[in-house]
């Protein structure tokens, strides 16, 4: 007692491992922390738990095969990793899908980015101690699963597109299912404002926390909402459009403010704008093939070809290195999340402990994403 | 005085959040969203294109579709799909052909990418829509998709 009133307790640092198995790293991700009492003087990602080499198993895989690998990926962004190899393998060959095959591409993408923020919401809440939103979430994304599942069967490792075009055609069911979600979803969003957005407890864990500058999220290669957070433009879907969406009009949300708050605030908007371009196309499927065909075996030409896509987390590259066999001789995915975490020890320093559940839920990782 | 205002402001977004969830409590019987699996197993209906297994539908002949070209077995890439095949006399025309013997089906391998079944030529494999898979022992995912005694349909080519 005599200590603590002198003021000389002595305090040391010392390590602490949140993960592999922590419940607010959304997978398996070690980070080695090292602590001053609650202040973090130091994280230390760890990773390799979820290694699986998917770059050397392309090596191996003929390019039809090397599409459903993307699924494990980052597997709530599974449509728009398709999409990457299979627009590297389009511009490789030289190919041009239809406009169907495009527009139907666009609105899946969009409808999968859909889904992946509808569970980053949930889980966000859920981080900082608000169970209920996770319930919701769920409830809405579920509508999207079902979408996808009477489509292409599959609600999460999808593997629909293939280079050339699509696997199968719609569902006649499809489109009729996607307005009543539209219309669904657009009832709820408000209601995730109320119950979330505007919450005092929710903004003041939030609130200019994690700051994060422009200049540095540019320097460590950050992409996505949690560079749009910080006011880069960065959307690969504006500065390099695929698919079709240079042919609808969206906005790119851009929020200047850089901390936790304000990459909720991008994801939220990204939602609205994820619903309008689905409502722009939806009523204007073009008629068409789904898919040119390609030959059985496909053979790329020599050279090296590269196509990136924004997921839902940000910009992924896909780089092919191609001998002009029927494998690649290297394929390397330039992934959102491997990117994003190399700033966590950055903007994490000399917060709480507890700020850091929050960065991290705002970054939305997907651990096999950063491990592939 | 920022005390005063901090405890209503925070009372208020409390009672706004709970109001959404009040809401939902009161209208639950009436959008009421999950389902009492496993009891309603019987009822349960998945869509027609869910992917839960490969499997070789058979006629009331017990006669598939099944050449034994292969092109599966190249397609799937992670060899989960294993032909077994001989060349055999065919009884209408007297000439040896390719036959399977089994056409042997890894499930436990399998990551129902559905490439094996885009690949077959004569639609010899469906994707059945059963998804309880769950075994005590991992042999017994290893089927024969070919019945036994079954045989190819006739007029059927690669
Ligand atoms: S679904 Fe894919 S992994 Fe499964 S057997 Fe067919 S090709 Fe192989
Ligand atoms: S299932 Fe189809 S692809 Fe496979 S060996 Fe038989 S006929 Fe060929």
């Amino acid at each position: 007692m005599e200590q603590l009133t002198n003021n000389k307790i002595k305090t040391e640092e010392y390590f602490i491992n949140m993960g592999p198995q922590h419940p607010a790293a959304h997978g398996v991700l070690r980070l080695l922390l090292t602590i001053d009492g609650e202040i973090i003087k130091n994280v230390d990602p760890d990773l390799g738990y979820i290694h699986r080499s998917i770059e050397k198993m392309c090596e191996r895989d003929s390019y039809q095969q090397i599409v459903h690998l993307t699924d494990r990926m980052d597997y709530l962004s599974s449509h728009i990793n398709n999409g990457a190899v299979c627009l590297a393998v389009e511009k490789a060959l030289e190919l041009e899908v239809t406009d169907r095959v495009k527009v139907i591409r666009t609105i899946f993408d969009e409808l999968t980015r859909l889904a992946s923020h509808l569970l980053w919401w949930g889980v966000m809440g859920m981080d900082l101690g608000a169970l209920t939103t996770y319930f919701y979430a769920f409830r809405d994304r579920e509508m999207i699963n079902d979408i996808f599942e009477e489509t292409c069967g599959a609600r999460l490792t999808m593997n629909y597109y293939v280079p050339g075009g699509l696997m199968f055609d719609l569902h006649p069911n499809f489109v009729n299912r996607v307005k009543k979600f539209l219309v669904d979803i657009k009832e709820h969003l408000p209601e995730y404002d109320r119950l979330l957005t505007g919450n005092v407890i929710f903004q003041k864990r939030t609130k200019g926390i994690g700051l994060l500058s422009k200049e540095d999220a540019i320097s460590y290669g950050v992409t996505g909402p949690v560079a749009r957070g910080s006011g880069v433009h960065c959307d690969v879907r504006k500065t390099h459009p695929y698919h079709a969406y240079d042919r609808v009009d969206f906005e790119e949300a851009l929020f200047t403010e850089g901390d936790t708050f304000a990459r909720y605030k991008v994801r939220i908007k990204e939602m609205w704008e994820s619903i309008s371009i689905v409502e722009q196309l939806i009523d204007n499927i073009p008629e068409g093939d789904i898919k040119v065909p390609t030959k059985a075996v496909i053979k790329l030409p020599k050279g090296e070809f590269y196509q990136r896509v924004e997921t839902a987390r940000g910009e992924l590259g896909v780089y092919i290195n191609s001998t002009g066999t029927k494998n690649p001789y290297r394929l390397k995915f330039r992934s959102p999340g491997f990117s994003n975490l190399s700033v966590l020890n950055h903007i994490s320093k000399g917060g709480k402990i507890a700020d850091l559940v929050a960065i991290m839920a705002s970054f939305d990782f997907v651990i096999p994403d950063i491990d592939r | 005085m920022s005390y005063f205002s901090d405890i209503y402001s925070g009372i208020k977004t409390l009672l706004t959040g709970m109001r959404v969830t009040g809401g939902h409590f009161v209208r639950i019987r009436s959008e009421n969203i999950t389902q009492l699996y496993p009891d309603n197993r019987d009822t349960l209906q998945m869509f027609e294109r869910f992917r839960g297994e490969v499997v070789m539908p058979h006629d009331e002949n017990n006669e598939h579709r099944c050449t034994g070209c292969q092109s599966c077995e190249i397609a799937c890439p992670n060899g989960s799909i294993e032909i077994i095949w001989d060349r055999q006399v065919d009884p209408a025309t007297g000439k040896k052909k390719k036959m399977i013997d089994k056409h042997i089906y890894h499930l436990s391998m399998c990551t129902m990418c559905g490439l094996c079944i885009n690949a077959c030529p004569t639609d010899a494999i469906v994707w059945a829509q059963n998804f309880e898979n769950a075994v005590y022992d991992r042999s017994a995912l290893t089927k024969v998709l070919n019945q036994p005694g079954s045989k190819l349909k006739a007029g059927i080519e690669e």
